[in-house]
């Protein structure tokens, strides 16, 4: 009885195997993760303190902290979230739920898809030829903005599209049949259910623009600025400004004899930024999840 | 109003036909329902039953490429030119083959409708909630927890959920798609007592594969093959030894379909 066939032990044998080179991909990304992590915190550790964040860089930004590289990403990734979130969000609203199926619109959705794929640097260039020179805004952290915007702007529209199409089509159709509007059977219905997807893909799109360089780069940021230490408000948006990723790619490769720890313990800086916008979205995520209705 | 309602039948359909792409499915069909009358669509599956169910309430508009044509009038107007097609959809019920329950409370769910038409008064949202549950016979069931989610009730009570929302908005029509299909023998006789019930205030268009339900409860039936009536009678004479097409009679005795 129950004795096994010789089909059964390939079987068996199929499975063990499955499970060993499954795990061992899993493996391949995540020491490599840490093994990073724990290198970049290791090296910068004799720089890291509190008093590193909120110092500017002195000394031909060979001492001192980080302070205006900071506050720059934080004005950039914010303005940008500003600006890109509302625009993808309700964008991808229109064309989930209103936008009949047409030529017009599988264009639309085609480009979507592939601007979502278009490399940072062609950004850059768009943003420098048209907040920069074209609409004179000048190099400023609008333009940085607007120019980081316009990269998350299409994988925001892919992603919030994913989501709202996540809801399914048996809720609109009983808000339709119930004398509902559109506009009602979103706002009742479809957002509510919606809203952990589209907050995840707004969210580490965030995490992306705050690591980017190139789109700043010819935007926006600079090498070096002056600003009060510890002043959240010392920015304006129509300064130039410092930002981590630039100020990391700056210290790496133009300033030479800086301290050892400084690219590195900037690295975690950035890092650390990315990995809490990241961890904030787990959370928010997991937070609307629990109180998702089906 | 009452003397229109004399005049005309409530729901007149003429030559409808309705096409999904270039596939045409209703193949030009004509009927007509009375007031306060159960009138059964019954036909296999992919026949055509719930695209007729859509037309009456210009849910079809919301499928990208399908197309009607043809003249569907409720209560003698073409719904084609009524001012708001909202207020159009709010005179038919309709009640889905899988039940959906919105992911709301069950309060909630019923309220959603009346809320959407701006009827925001608590005393008045009560009474009408409470109303609707004990006409779709759910509430006893479920009085003591109107703020649980509607989607964790069973099969059973969610599609007397749907029934209740159905008539929420007050409606004039009751359309039933294959309400059954979903639920356990048990709870498909409660609502089919309770469809006998609401026949003195409404109409019910009930569409159903199962003809013996067609037979337990409707006034006339109409059968409906590949998108075309086969026979329009009293429901007496469809299940009749002798109805008029031979097809009628073999569908009805289980000997095709």
């Amino acid at each position: 009885m129950f004795t096994e066939t010789q089909f059964g032990k390939s079987r068996r044998r199929a499975e063990l195997l499955a499970k060993c080179v499954l795990g061992m991909m899993v493996a391949s990304m995540i020491i490599p993760l840490f093994l990073i992590i724990g290198y970049l915190v290791k090296e910068a550790w004799p720089l890291l303190s509190l008093d590193f964040l909120f110092t500017n860089p002195t000394g031909g930004m060979r001492h001192g902290g980080i302070w205006s590289a900071l506050l720059g990403t934080l004005y950039l990734v914010t303005l940008s979230l500003l600006i890109a979130a509302p625009i993808g969000v309700l964008a991808a609203v229109y064309l989930n739920e209103y936008a009949r199926d047409s030529w017009f619109t599988r264009i639309i959705n085609l480009a979507v898809v592939n601007l979502a794929g278009v490399p940072s640097i062609v950004h850059a260039l768009f943003g420098l030829g048209a907040f920069v020179l074209f609409a004179g805004i000048g190099r400023s952290i609008l333009a940085a903005s607007l120019t980081l915007a316009i990269m998350t702007l299409p994988v925001i529209i892919a992603s919030t599209k994913e989501a709202l199409s996540a809801v399914p089509i048996s809720f609109r159709e009983a808000c339709w049949n119930v004398g509902a509007s559109r506009w009602q059977t979103i706002r009742g219905i479809v957002l509510p259910n919606s809203i952990s997807g589209i907050l995840t893909g707004v969210i580490l799109q965030v995490s992306r623009a705050a690591g980017e360089t190139a789109p700043i780069m010819f935007t926006g940021a600079v090498f070096f600025k002056k600003i009060e230490a510890g002043n959240i408000f010392a920015y304006s948006i129509w300064d130039q400004c410092m930002a981590l990723s630039m100020h990391l790619f700056t210290i790496t490769t133009q300033v030479t004899d800086a301290p050892r720890a400084l690219p590195f313990a900037t690295a975690v800086v950035l890092l650390g930024t990315v990995l809490m916008v990241n961890a904030l979205s787990i959370g928010l995520r997991v937070y609307l999840r629990s109180r998702k209705k089906w | 109003m009452d003397d229109e309602s004399h005049t005309h039948p409530l729901i007149r359909v003429q030559d409808l036909k309705v096409r999904y792409g270039h596939r045409e499915v209703v193949h030009g069909i004509s009927f007509d329902v009375q007031k306060n009358e159960i009138f059964a669509i019954i036909g296999p599956a992919q026949s055509g039953k719930s695209s007729i169910l859509k037309c009456l309430n210009r849910t079809l508009e919301f499928i990208a490429d399908a197309k009607m044509s043809g003249s569907v009038e409720v209560d003698g107007v073409d719904v084609k030119k009524v001012h708001s097609v909202y207020e159009l959809r709010r005179k038919i019920g309709m009640v889905a083959p899988l039940p959906v329950g919105l992911p709301l409370s069950i309060f909630d769910n019923v309220a959603f409708a009346p809320r959407a038409s701006g009827l925001h008064d608590k005393h008045e949202l009560d009474a009408l909630v409470q109303r609707c549950l004990e006409q779709a016979a759910l509430w006893d069931e479920v009085k003591d927890r109107l703020n649980s989610l509607g989607t964790k009730l069973s099969g059973g009570q969610q599609q007397r959920l749907t029934i209740a929302r159905a008539l929420s908005h007050q409606p004039s029509i009751l359309c039933l798609d294959e309400f059954s299909i979903a639920i356990d023998p048990v709870t498909t006789m409660r609502i089919e007592d309770v469809l006998k019930e609401l026949k003195a205030e409404l109409t019910v268009v009930l569409v159903t594969n199962l003809v013996q339900q067609a037979r337990r409860l409707a006034d006339r039936t109409m059968f409906v093959w590949n998108g075309e009536v086969v026979e329009l009678d009293s429901t007496d004479a469809i299940f009749s030894e002798q109805p008029q097409s031979r097809k009628t009679y073999d569908y009805v005795h289980g000997i095709f379909g």
